[in-house]
């Protein structure tokens, strides 16, 4: 490669990395507590787990654990409702002020069996909250997400700068040396190419696969504008159907199974919901198999006739913004793959420090010797 | 440094190749399995770059660099 063409690489490299580094060790940081977090809250005792009973115990009925639920708060709207991926002895019942996206979330977990109300957790508090709103959107809402997400593109493009001088820097080097006999700039230098190299496509993945899942709002909004307006043509001009006017929730969930037959509900979200029409409860269903299990079917049950309406199939991006989440989350492997994730966590925090201290190094070095500046390069051992 | 001669292609990008590689498996091969088979296959996917990274960055620096 020709030294022109070089020094334009290390300067992408340094300016991309530069501008997202402080985020992505932020992220990094708080990602870790994250991989953990059903596990962090068994142990902090606020993951609800349902009594054992036996397995033909029967069920109450879906409008009862809604009535149970919304009795808790009465001045609420219910939203979203869903069952937990590993039980379907519980439900998750989420109630909000309006049908409007919000933080100000109240959760009623209510037993399938019983129709208790069995705890009533906060997620939207304590330390695990402060990590999730950090890593997911800095407490700013879409902007905070979308500008995470630009900073992700930006380590996209330092990952793949930084892959580009990988090669002309170890022309001379065996593979994964460390060269930490001499200065120590050296050694984090090599440690820097060595880690960087190895999690490279692991970082590239849970890079890119961060950033599409900003994106989560928009693509819901847009499937919304492409797919659901068509369907949604007859009830044009009408008002969001008031909930004295709505059916049974639990015999639109049997029609949505009905249609979506080998599937397992995921979760339901109430008319007038970002995942919704102001017309139908929407149910998502799952499949059964493990990579269709990370898939949703949508069924639009009219929420005045609990008929369906639709079962629109998943559009290419909705699939690609469901399969990039468990890529992201690194919770689809079991205990080994989470425990792997944070190793990998770690090893990405390791690259991101060693190539801010050297930056730091460098900027200190020329700062005390300008006429170096211009071998910046040759400080990095990139040029001979 | 400079009497070193320079490695080819294949000695700069063998190991990235391969680690990238066993990468992909890893990832993808557990999204397609339960429990069986196919995370396993990905905890030794995604655990062998780790261990190459810790054992050249770490564990072989006693035996001292070759460069």
């Amino acid at each position: 490669m020709q030294n022109q063409t070089l020094r334009s690489w290390s300067k992408v490299h340094k300016w991309s990395s530069l501008v997202c580094t402080v985020f992505m060790l932020l992220l990094c940081l708080t990602g870790l507590p994250l991989i953990f977090h059903h596990e962090i809250g068994e142990w902090l005792g606020t993951e609800v787990e349902a009594l054992p009973m036996p397995k033909d115990t029967p069920r109450v009925s879906l409008d009862k654990v809604l009535a149970v639920a919304m009795a808790q708060h009465p001045d609420r709207v219910v939203q979203y409702v869903s069952q937990p991926e590993d039980s379907q002895d519980l439900w998750f019942v989420t109630l909000t002020p309006t049908p409007d996206p919000t933080d100000d979330y109240r959760s009623v977990v209510v037993d399938a069996r019983t129709g208790e109300v069995l705890a009533q957790p906060r997620f939207d508090q304590g330390f695990m909250w402060v990590m999730f709103k950090l890593h997911v959107d800095l407490f700013a809402g879409l902007a905070g997400k979308l500008f995470l997400g630009l900073m992700g593109l930006l380590l996209l493009v330092a990952i793949v700068s930084g892959a580009v001088l990988y090669g002309p820097f170890m022309r001379k080097l065996e593979f994964g040396t460390v060269r930490s006999a001499r200065r120590p700039h050296l050694k984090w230098l090599d440690l820097h190419n060595l880690l960087g190299i190895v999690t490279l496509v692991w970082f590239f993945v849970v890079g890119g696969t961060g950033m599409i899942n900003t994106w989560a709002d928009l693509i819901i909004k847009y499937w919304q504008n492409d797919q659901l307006s068509a369907l949604l043509a007859p009830y044009k001009g009408q008002p969001m159907v008031p909930v004295a006017e709505r059916g049974s929730v639990q015999r639109s969930l049997d029609a949505a199974l009905q249609q979506a037959p080998g599937t397992t509900l995921s979760f339901i979200a109430f008319p007038g919901t970002a995942y919704s029409s102001p017309h139908h409860n929407a149910f998502f269903m799952r499949g059964n198999e493990p990579f269709t299990s990370r898939l949703l079917q949508p069924v639009l049950v009219d929420a005045k006739t609990t008929e369906v309406t639709a079962a629109p199939s998943l559009p290419w991006y909705l699939t690609a913004l469901l399969v990039s989440q468990p890529l992201h989350f690194g919770d689809y492997g079991g205990r080994a793959m989470q425990i792997l994730w944070a190793l990998l966590d770690i090893a990405s925090i390791i690259v991101l420090g060693s190539g801010l201290y050297l930056w730091l190094r460098k900027e200190r070095q020329t700062g005390r010797n300008p006429v170096t500046k211009g071998d910046a390069l040759k400080v990095g051992g990139l040029t001979s | 440094m400079s009497r070193v001669h320079h490695l080819g292609v294949l000695a700069v990008w063998g190991w990235p190749f391969v680690l990238g590689v066993l990468t992909i498996i890893g990832l993808v091969s557990a999204l397609f399995s339960d429990a069986g088979w196919g995370d396993l296959l990905a905890s030794i996917c995604l655990g062998l770059p780790i261990a190459v990274g810790v054992w050249f960055g770490w564990l072989r620096q006693s035996s001292g660099p070759k460069a």
